[in-house]
């Protein structure tokens, strides 16, 4: 009793001061939407969390600094070998701070998890189309994140200054060095000098423990931010429209499980950094600028830059006076150009194809999209491929495939696999459309054959059930194109004219390509349950299934 | 024999009978094969042993390389001058005699035994000189500098057998093999003699010392427990990102897809 009223004492006084009760209880009735893949972005959260912990620990033992030392350290095999202080200092972490080389490792894990995890979670919101207005700005952060994300790993994996890091630094001073005009400056600017200089760890150092991280923090707030206030988008199903939010609430449905995942994210992070070696810098060496290992890898949300570099021919020539290394910097910048520019682009492109100005709160299933699902399968290709090569060694050597035979297979596939893939991917997204259609039209097969008096068998087919409908008939609308309301010989509206109106009509066939719904879906026997019924259909919360609720969209919340 | 029928039918009696015909076929082989032979002495050529290598030679090697084994161009080089050592490296890993003309050869169990070999090393050896088998001291690890061993591999070996001995790809085909069944003889040969795309690391190169250091890391390395963990091949972040994958995100996606499963009684 008396610890009750303590705790009433103690919410009275907040509450009175602070005025936060309303708040936090419109808080806690917070709904969010229940789907395996809403947890992709969680992931990468929870990584960074545990990543700014592991890598607080790593900061009270690491020395940024390039003085050479001599290592006197528990690691026999190198005793009395000339390193760098930091490489001497990673040495001492894995194997005289208690829990160091565990530290190591989950820091190391949870940075490929975290960059994994932006990848699923990138391809999950692109196939569902939940960047679609209003969250291409969230969307274009993301995309931020993601390139921050690769140069945090980059500059992280750069300071134990171990062999396999300082040959990655030499691919960066070299691609920097290969920007036309410019090149050598940047390259002088950021090692201070000739490579490798004495300069380059300090200042990794402090862009990956400080710039980067802050940078990346604030837009991870950002992006939260504005993922709360827009409200999260949710899969189509029965009772779900643009205009509701169905799903958890906050307190205590999602708490406990979004608490439950952080823990799995932990767990999955401590087993792997117990049971999987991760970057074994004592076998790597200290680095040694003249001396270089077969297999060099970077890590693999670096190997498409990688792959392009390897693949590409070896093409440099003086023009004016300059080195143009065309072999260094198209690699360096024109796949990945195609992919981060492509992404950046394609919701503002996607929205003046097809003219569609109105808000998405719904999710498109990704065959109902299969122009921009096959576009995106045709990316994730041109990146597997590019990723593949950057590891073409390993693959080469390992499956006994000759090495240049990996070469020009990638030389190939880049361009040609992407092709076949967006063919291929588009074929299939019809063809379900069909089959949702043939569902629609025909009903769910039974298994029952049954003989009418006539002698004539029949197979029974009963109708979808109310939430496979709602999930079958789940289409975004698309304004029709203006010029195709337009009558013969009109003049057509101002955006349709010339040729850039040419190319958007023809843009705009290819993009709505779809295989239509059926006019009335019926269930092949005449109910005549018309598909607007479900569309429009507004269920009270007394309907859905036990432990969801129901939040309006729009202007004000209706708390 | 009462104790044996009080036991016969015992549920591991099965197991046991296994278990002892297994050691026995394994000891039969052992002994059939010749068994391993002890390290390699230095040859001691005498003339019985350069006429046994010519009778093996012509038998096992002198379709390719020639009676005399002068060489046959465009199939296989002379073997006047290689040295005994050359012979040992590539008989006793198996890659002579060779299964098939190919970019690389590979290592296979050997066909001669250690003392046939020595045979066939000795009879080239008797046809022009080159550099010997090297003896037990000179491949001795004992009191070798393996930080420095760590170095020179770095520098002269690494680039394509991988930090660790690992191997790695070469063009056309080739590749360099792992070192994980080198015996510190046949990485000694290898440096003296330059097998398959192998570059020659003779004495002014690499000195004896420093080829003592460098086996001295491959054999040290490649006992070395690995203390994070499973080593994942040891081939560097390739393997790593692939457990990122297939490992991490993929147990991810599972707990999410359980954890989205269950649903709350209700309340309200």
């Amino acid at each position: 009793m008396s610890v009750e009223r303590a705790l009433e004492g103690v919410g009275t006084f907040l509450d009175d001061r602070l005025h936060g009760a309303r708040g936090v209880r419109v808080l806690l009735r917070k709904v969010f939407p229940d789907h395996w893949s809403f947890l992709l972005g969680e992931i990468i959260l929870y990584s960074f969390i545990i990543l700014l912990l592991t890598g607080t620990f790593l900061t009270l033992w690491f020395q940024p600094s390039m003085t050479d030392v001599i290592y006197h350290g528990s690691y026999i095999p190198l005793r009395g070998v000339r390193m760098s202080e930091a490489y001497a200092s990673t040495l001492n972490i894995s194997f005289d701070v208690r829990g160091g080389l565990l530290m190591r490792e989950i820091h190391h894990w949870a940075a490929d998890l975290f960059m994994a995890a932006i990848m699923a979670h990138m391809i999950r919101v692109f196939f569902t189309g939940a960047y679609r207005k209003p969250r291409e700005i969230n969307w274009l952060i993301g995309i931020v994140l993601f390139t921050l994300g690769m140069f945090e790993g980059l500059f992280g994996y750069s300071l134990p200054d171990d062999l396999l890091s300082g040959a990655g630094l030499r691919i960066t001073e070299g691609i920097l060095q290969s920007l036309p005009i410019v090149g050598t400056y940047l390259a002088f600017f950021l090692f201070g000098g000739p490579f490798p200089g004495h300069e380059i760890i300090p200042r990794l150092y402090i862009l990956h423990v400080l710039v980067i991280p802050g940078l990346i923090l604030a837009l991870v707030t950002v992006h939260l931010f504005l993922m709360f206030h827009q409200k999260h988008t949710q899969m189509p199903g029965k009772g779900r429209t643009n205009t509701n939010v169905v799903g958890s609430p906050m307190y205590p449905y999602f708490m406990a499980k979004t608490g439950a995942f952080f823990f799995f994210t932990f767990a999955a992070l401590a087993l792997a950094a117990t049971f999987a070696q991760i970057n074994p810098i004592w076998l790597y060496g200290p680095y040694n600028p003249v001396a270089m290992s077969a297999g060099s890898q970077p890590d693999f949300y670096m190997g498409a830059l990688e792959g392009s570099l390897r693949m590409f021919p070896a093409w440099q020539w003086v023009m004016f006076g300059h080195t143009w290394a065309f072999n260094v910097f198209v690699p360096a910048l024109l796949p990945l150009g195609i992919i981060f520019g492509g992404a950046a682009i394609w919701p503002f492109l996607e929205q003046w194809i097809t003219g569609d100005r109105s808000e998405h709160h719904l999710n498109d299933r990704p065959r109902n999209a299969p122009t921009r699902t096959a576009l995106g399968i045709a990316m994730i290709t041109f990146y597997g491929v590019l990723w593949a090569e950057g590891a073409n060694d390993i693959i080469a050597n390992h499956l006994d495939i000759s090495l240049y035979l990996t070469t020009w297979i990638a030389r190939v596939a880049w361009l040609v696999a992407p092709i076949l893939a967006y063919i291929i991917t588009k074929r299939i997204c019809l063809g379900l459309q069909r089959k949702d259609r043939h569902l629609l039209e025909h009903g769910v097969e039974t298994g029952i054959i049954r003989q009418l008096p006539g002698g004539e068998f029949i197979e029974e087919t009963r109708p979808v059930d109310e939430e496979a409908l709602a999930v079958l008939t789940s289409r975004s609308e698309l304004p029709p194109l203006p010029s195709l309301e337009a009558a013969e010989g009109e003049v057509p509206p101002p955006g349709m004219r010339g040729a850039l109106g040419k190319v958007r009509e023809r843009l705009y066939n290819v993009v709505t390509e779809s295989v239509p719904l059926p006019e009335s879906h019926g269930n092949g026997h005449g109910n005549g349950h018309a598909l607007e019924a479900v569309g429009a259909d507004e269920h009270g919360q007394g309907s859905l299934p036990a432990g969801t609720g129901t939040e309006q969209r729009g202007g004000q919340d209706q708390h | 024999m009462s104790w044996i029928t009080a036991r016969r039918r015992h549920p591991a009696a099965g197991y046991l009978v296994v278990a002892f015909v297994l050691v026995l076929v394994g000891m039969a082989y052992a002994v059939i094969t010749g068994g391993s032979a002890s390290a390699s002495s230095p040859v001691s050529a005498n003339s019985a042993q350069v006429a046994q290598g010519r009778n093996l030679f012509l038998e096992d090697c002198a379709t390719c390389h020639g009676m005399f084994a002068q060489g046959v161009n465009g199939q296989a080089p002379g073997l006047i001058g290689v040295g005994a050592a050359a012979v040992d490296f590539q008989v006793s890993t198996g890659r002579m005699p060779a299964a098939k003309l190919g970019a690389e050869n590979p290592r296979k169990p050997p066909r001669l035994t250690p003392s046939q070999t020595r045979a066939v090393a000795a009879y080239i050896q008797s046809l022009g000189g080159g550099p010997p088998i090297p003896s037990a001291a000179q491949v001795s690890t004992y009191g070798a500098n393996v930080g420095l061993g760590q170095q020179l591999f770095v520098a002269n070996c690494a680039a394509c057998h991988n930090f660790v001995g690992a191997g790695g790809a070469l063009t056309n085909g080739k590749y360099a093999p792992a070192l994980t069944q080198s015996t510190p003889t046949q990485i000694y040969e290898a440096m003296l003699t330059g097998p398959e795309a192998m570059p020659v690391f003779n004495d002014l190169t690499v000195t004896p010392q420093e080829k003592r250091d460098i086996i001295a890391y491959v054999t040290q390395v490649r006992a070395e427990p690995n203390p994070g963990g499973f080593s994942l091949g040891r081939v560097g972040p390739a393997t790593e990102g692939l457990v990122a994958f297939l490992g991490l995100l993929f147990f991810m996606v599972l707990a999410a897809l359980w954890i989205t499963a269950k649903h709350g009684k209700a309340h309200e």
